[in-house]
């Protein structure tokens, strides 16, 4: 394989395809992570449990309610499997994961580890673990575009964009806003934030909750790319996990632009020796740990 | 008195019967029972295509055959290998080691194939591996007098699938290779047909087991120019590969994807409007004949999708154990394997069958076209045989084999 310049062009862009979900997934475990102080080791399943519900919602949901024609629309979807795995987050938060507040991280781990193994495992007795098509992708996204050096789905192009939007949206309420000075006051040093008359627990709820919510709507984004199974988030997860450790834990823009540049290095090793591109994220993640173990963007504690 | 003695009567025989005086086949049955272990993928990337169907299918083969063999009980139990082929070794020797399992099928990764396989001739008991498909289970790499390679393999994948579509002017050739004993069997034997026919291969990528992007493989396969891209990979890692090829606009223009083992439920997961008019070999289909249509319908009772020819193959596979049992009046693998390679193997799954001392079972194989969607007449009715090729067509012949039984 020779290595043109549009080749690797070509292979940075699906590397950056594949980027943008791990800038996504990883946004998410670092905003729980730094605000909340858990290893949400349950984030695969949430993701596995958005893309759920847009398939359901579009072969499922209209049989249900008597209306074998109805599909829900897939961007409803990307509006409605948010919320709905957002409150299921936000129910665990409240039921469980607040009990365990007091513990060390340890007890949190387990916990959505033991989460995630259960939902995966109710999952892959109902559905098929080769994944189902879902056909609901919207047609003014079909297709593709000529970018010059290559032709490139629509739909994927679509998908870099909001996913970036989103990322960049999240980074800026949590380290630019009042809300997000609040936030991050608020695991500091929640006392004295309550005594300003700021509801600590609920806004850790809520945190949680929009995690779990960004897991949904990278889950509905890559319904259309991927089958829809229920091992895609573990799948997934393994290499998020090297991805937060090499951007550093709890690093907000550290997890994003490490997810991209982690994408895109993967991509890079598709075309050079494709077999290790399933390993070489946790070579870097090695390297990265001996040199710099706080991560590339972490701060020394 | 009357009542008396036929009290004593059944005293005596229970005393004779604990004591194994009246249990003549005692000897004959090893441990009191006939276990068979159905050990395959349960939860991952091919577990659709065989997982607990195949369980379920030797479960129909023990109810069918009556429960009991020789007047001993038949049991099956069933266990995930993970597609690890360390997973496997464990559970296999644990099976072989305490639990009593006599025979193991299923099996449908070819490094936990081989692991087994291996396991199992040094313990000398006996494997029927209806899931895996690399040669090297019936030749000189893997082989032992113990396993029987029951529905396919990649030989005859390759040169039914590889043969036809060179036939019809696919001459040059790129291969996505699943990076493992089997997707590199395939790639290996579907070449040797394509370069015999005149045909050429200029070019391969090794990805790794369960990819979920194939994007990056699927451009570079593009752009060298090759007419056909070879998918020497199986079950969600093909369902993926085809599905993003349409989405870049690959294989509708002068190229052509063919899949080298795919089977019904992958079909199913990629719909007809996708999979429509692709070719590929198969060992079975459930709607070949009014024996396959039968016994696939109680299957689908049970199971709610139609049966693979790994399903399907791992009924038959269990019946004719039972019967060789039945037949040699032990369960002595020795005995057993005898009785197995000389038996006529006629069922709704085979057509003549034959065990030869390789170990290959022997039968037709089917070239299979999908239907338009227009041709299909229900949800199950996803394809036609193109052509029925004859196992000694089909089958990789002994002069060309490697297996240390065969005399040159």
């Amino acid at each position: 394989m020779e290595l043109s310049f549009q080749t690797v062009l070509s292979q940075v862009m699906l590397g950056l395809n594949n980027g943008v979900f791990y800038a996504i997934l990883s946004l998410g475990l670092a905003v729980i992570f730094g605000l909340l102080n858990i290893v949400n080791f349950v984030h695969g399943a949430l993701y596995m449990l958005g893309a759920y519900v847009a398939l359901l919602g579009y072969t499922m949901l209209g049989p249900l309610l008597g209306k074998p024609d109805f599909h829900l629309n897939y961007w409803v979807a990307l509006i409605v499997a948010p919320l709905v795995v957002g409150l299921l987050g936000i129910g665990v938060e409240r039921t469980m994961l607040r009990r365990l507040r007091k513990f060390d991280h340890l007890y949190g781990l387990l916990l959505t580890f033991g989460l995630a193994l259960i939902i995966q495992g109710v999952f892959t007795n109902y559905f098929n673990v080769s994944g189902d098509a879902y056909d609901g992708k919207p047609e003014s996204l079909e297709g593709a575009v000529n970018l010059g050096f290559m032709l490139f789905p629509k739909y994927r192009l679509w998908v870099i964009g909001i996913s970036l939007l989103v990322c960049f949206a999240t980074w800026f309420v949590i380290e630019r806003t009042k809300l997000g000075s609040y936030l991050r006051a608020g695991t500091e040093n929640p006392e004295l934030v309550k005594a300003f008359g700021v509801n600590v627990p609920l806004m850790i709820t809520l945190t949680y909750g929009y995690g779990a919510a960004l897991a949904a709507f990278a889950g509905v984004l890559a319904a259309p790319i991927y089958s829809v199974s229920p091992v895609m988030g573990s799948e997934m997860i393994i290499t998020v996990f090297a991805v937060v450790v090499i951007g550093g834990m709890g690093s907000i823009m550290g997890s994003i632009i490490t997810g991209l540049l982690l994408g895109m290095v993967e991509g890079f090793t598709k075309v050079v020796y494709a077999p290790a591109s399933s390993t070489v994220i946790f070579l870097i993640m090695v390297v990265v740990l001996l040199v710099k173990p706080t991560g590339l963007f972490g701060k020394e504690s | 008195m009357n009542h008396f003695m036929s009290r004593t009567a059944l005293l005596i025989a229970a005393l004779a019967a604990s004591s194994g005086l009246v249990g003549a086949a005692k000897d004959k049955i090893s441990d009191g029972v006939v276990k068979i272990g159905v050990l395959t993928d349960m939860s991952g990337v091919y577990s659709t295509l065989g997982g607990k169907g195949t369980q379920v299918a030797v479960e129909m083969a023990v109810k069918d055959f009556g429960g009991t063999i020789l007047g001993k009980p038949i049991q099956v139990v069933g266990a995930d290998h993970q597609n690890k082929a360390d997973i496997a070794s464990a559970k296999a020797r644990e099976w072989f080691d305490n639990e009593k399992v006599d025979m193991i099928t299923g099996l449908l990764n070819s490094g936990c194939a081989l692991a087994v396989q291996k396991i199992a001739g040094d313990k000398k008991r006996i494997v029927m591996v209806t899931g895996a498909a690399t040669t090297d289970l019936t030749n000189k790499a893997a082989w032992t007098p113990y396993g029987i390679h029951y529905v396919y393999d990649t030989y005859a994948l390759g040169k039914v699938t590889g043969q036809a579509v060179v036939q019809h002017g696919g001459k040059s050739w790129f291969f996505l290779t699943a990076d493992y004993a089997f997707g590199q069997s395939l790639e290996q034997n579907t070449t040797k047909f394509v370069t015999q026919l005149g045909g050429k291969v200029v070019g391969s990528v090794r990805h790794p087991l369960s990819t979920a992007d194939f994007s990056s493989y699927l451009l570079q396969a593009q752009s060298s120019g090759a007419q056909i891209i070879g998918l020497a990979n199986a079950g969600g890692d093909t369902i993926n590969a085809i599905k993003q090829a349409r989405e870049f606009g690959i294989g509708q223009k002068g190229q052509r994807l063919v899949g080298l083992l795919i089977f019904d439920t992958d079909i199913k997961s990629l719909g007809l409007n996708v999979a429509q008019g692709m070719q590929f070999t198969s060992g079975f289909y459930w709607d070949r004949d009014d024996a396959a249509r039968a016994w696939s319908k109680r299957f689908y009772a049970i199971h709610k999708a139609m049966p693979t020819m790994d399903q399907a193959g791992a009924y038959s596979a269990t019946m004719n154990y039972l019967k060789a049992i039945k037949a040699a009046g032990t369960d002595d693998p020795d005995a057993v394997m005898v009785k197995l390679k000389s038996m006529d193997i006629s069922d709704f799954f085979a057509v003549h069958g034959k065990i030869r001392f390789d170990g290959r079972m022997v039968h037709d194989m089917y070239l299979m076209e999908v239907k338009k969607p227009s041709e299909s007449k229900g949800e199950w009715d996803l394809l036609k045989i193109i052509r029925t090729v004859p196992g000694d067509e089909a089958f990789m012949p002994l002069s060309e084999s490697t297996c240390p039984a065969v005399k040159k």
